[in-house]
């Protein structure tokens, strides 16, 4: 018998700080096998969101820098202005990207930079405990919003490819469901699409991953995968949205 | 010979920095700066540089960050209230020891303020700023040569300190037109071991400004103060005209400096031994310079257009071995030289009476 | 045929790779880790085809997968 799977050479050989079944890791892993795969390691620099995904840059072993809260896109836009030639992706959650940083995002995607950016829709504040995000669903509770989001109130939740497909920047643009074996393969193939596409070097891509939070939601694992399923997927809808 | 021309203040800035090697421009539009960006996005191109306009101040200092921790030597410049709203990326770019120089062309202030010269954004500039145990590098020009030479040699510092570097001029220096000599300038550029560039042969590098355990923080700020220790040791600098045999010096900076300059040529033709010491460094500041003076017995009058902030630094300078008084104006009124004259003759007046040190400023708005 | 290996100590016991697997091989597991985290155990009866769908989901990277 073969080796057939093995942790990526573009990943460290060190234990993630992620609450057990928190897909981070596991969308981290995709992003380090597209690095592998397409051969570029050694010219890719990450930017790391604030947020649970904070310490990305101990899980990498690959060029990374720790951005401020929402900034990543701005960094990453510093950083391919001035090495053209480097592989630039930022990692952000929902409140880093569609919150405090929606003109960051927003603007790098409207000059197509060059960059990929993977964004974690997990429809809460994970790290600093469960308060109510850009995305958190209508009706869904939260620590800031404990009787349950009102549009009234909190307003609505914010469908970030839908926003950015309206700009002619943006050359791919997907959202998938890493939620069972055939959202794991479509959410493999998004992100190296989405790298492909930078190589291409034409403008500016970013994979929506609609992810878990056992931890906020109070359920187990594989439970949280169920409720992003039955929830989440019929408010943000999968597929590509921008494919040019 | 150099070349001998004619430029503003702002342009100056512009020359200096592609002369100091600045490849990576980052700006967002706002009075009385808008010639810094407008000339980049000309100039910098032409230099083989990168030249953007973000979509935000914060957006600017982030990707100055960004082009930082690439290993490119790189500035936004902005004014006040646009300097405010890079804080929080200063402080990251401190905290994640990384060079880059800002320009800080001021105005009036607090909030909108106007966009006329200001000198009020002192604390601002020389305490940090942001967040956290750390300050910006200060260089104060009050010429349009030194808008060149200084934002040049800044990028040096920013390099030398890991640390950024900050040009802090006023409307008045940034709009002013002056007759300036192009100097030869060679860049000294230290080896970057420490830059993101893609993990290329060697072990991959991280630039980040979080360190979660409390002692490995501290290590991290003991490093960044003793750089600090460094600067005042060897980055410090001022200028004396005319203290050698002056009763009265004046401390000013920029601006109101170039005032206090004709102020010494007057009250010196009304029989008064006045002197100028412009810090030309105002972080670190020349406390041994003004401890010097004020152990000869020199009294003191701070010049700012501020309500008194400068002169804070030079109390502790000072630390009550002589009298220091201070004469400011605020809200952009550049204050006129027969105005601080007649501060300096009450001043003169007042020590031929009493020999009893006054600690209390006196502030005239 | 294939056959897998489990890093138990990089495990947290989510059991994600227990619901994902298959063929069911994958069996929630009743001894701690360090951690105490409770890793699952594989079951190598020679029904494992080695499809790794249980290495694609671990978010702690901490299975290897042969075929």
């Amino acid at each position: 018998m073969q080796k057939v799977y093995e942790r990526p050479e573009s990943m460290a050989d060190v234990q993630m700080s992620y609450c057990p079944g928190c897909l981070h890791g596991t969308v981290h892993r995709m992003i380090a096998e597209v690095i592998d795969e397409l051969g570029v390691r050694e010219q890719v620099v990450g930017v790391c969101p604030v947020g649970c995904a904070v310490f990305m840059y101990e899980y990498m072993s690959c060029d990374m820098i720790e951005a401020a809260h929402g900034r990543a896109p701005a960094v990453a836009t510093g950083v391919k202005r001035v090495l053209p030639d480097s592989v630039v992706f930022t990692y952000q959650g929902d409140g880093d990207l569609a919150a405090i940083g929606t003109a960051e995002i927003i603007h790098a995607a409207a000059r197509g930079e060059r960059i990929t950016t993977i964004f974690i829709n997990n429809t809460t504040y994970g790290m600093t405990g469960g308060q109510m995000a850009p995305t958190t669903l209508l009706g869904q509770k939260s620590t800031t919003c404990p009787t349950g989001r009102e549009a009234m109130r909190e307003g609505f939740p914010i469908r970030v490819c839908e926003l950015l497909a309206t700009l002619d920047g943006p050359i791919y643009l997907a959202r998938v469901a890493p939620v069972n074996a055939a959202g794991l393969v479509k959410t493999k193939n998004a992100i190296k699409k989405a790298f492909q596409k930078q190589l291409e070097g034409r403008g500016f891509s970013l994979v929506e991953v609609l992810c878990n939070c056992p931890t906020q939601l109070k359920v187990s694992p594989i439970d949280s995968l169920k409720w992003v399923e039955e929830n989440m997927v019929p408010y943000y809808p999968l597929g590509e949205f921008v494919d040019r | 010979m150099a070349e001998r021309v004619l430029m503003k203040g702002n342009e100056a800035i512009v020359r200096g920095a592609i002369a100091g090697g600045c490849r990576a421009f980052f700006g967002y539009p706002i009075t009385p700066q808008n010639e810094i960006p407008e000339c980049m996005s000309r100039l910098m191109p032409k230099a083989g540089g990168v030249f953007l306009q973000a979509e935000s101040e914060l957006a600017a200092i982030s990707m100055v960050y960004g082009a930082a921790a690439a290993g490119v030597r790189t500035m936004t410049s902005s004014s006040s209230p646009g300097i405010s709203l890079k804080q929080e990326g200063i402080s990251y770019i401190a905290g994640a020891e990384l060079p880059c120089v800002i320009a800080n062309v001021q105005r009036g202030g607090p909030g909108l303020g106007n966009i006329a010269a200001a000198q009020s954004d002192y604390f601002q500039s020389t305490r940090g700023g942001g967040h956290g145990d750390y300050r910006t590098l200060v260089l104060a020009p009050w010429s349009v040569m030194e808008c060149y030479t200084l934002t040049a040699e800044a990028f040096d510092i920013a390099d030398e300190y890991r640390n950024p570097c900050l040009v802090l001029l006023d409307a008045v220096i940034g709009q002013m037109i002056e007759a300036i000599e192009i100097p030869d300038w060679k860049p000294k550029v230290p080896p970057k071991p420490w830059t993101t560039t893609g993990a290329k042969g060697r072990p991959a590098n991280v630039v980040n400004s979080l360190y979660i355990i409390p002692s490995d923080l501290e290590e991290v700020n003991n490093r960044i103060q003793a750089r600090y220790k460094h600067a005042a040791e060897h980055l410090t600098r001022a200028q004396s005209i005319r203290t050698e045999d002056a009763d009265v010096v004046l401390v000013a900076y920029g601006c109101s400096a170039r005032v206090c300059r004709s102020v010494v040529d007057m009250a010196r033709g009304e029989g008064i031994r006045a002197g100028l010491l412009r810090p030309i460094t105002l972080y670190p500041f020349p406390t041994r310079e003004i401890d010097a003076l004020a152990e000869r017995g020199k009294r003191f009058l701070v010049v700012e257009m501020s309500s008194g902030q400068m002169v804070e630094d030079v109390r502790l300078a000072v630390e009550g071995k002589s009298e220091v008084r201070f004469y400011g104006r605020t809200g952009g009124v550049v204050p006129a030289p027969a105005e601080i004259v007649e501060q300096v003759k009450a001043m003169a007046k007042a020590s031929s009476g009493s020999t009893t040190v006054n600690r209390q400023p006196t502030t005239v708005n | 045929m294939g056959k897998i290996a489990i890093n138990n100590e990089r495990c947290k016991g989510c059991d994600l790779c227990v619901h994902f697997c298959p063929k069911q091989v994958i069996l929630h597991g009743s001894s701690f880790n360090s951690k105490g985290h409770r890793p699952p155990k594989f079951q190598d009866d020679g029904v494992c085809t080695g499809c790794a769908i249980c290495a694609r989901i671990c978010p702690d990277v901490a299975i290897e997968v042969w075929r």
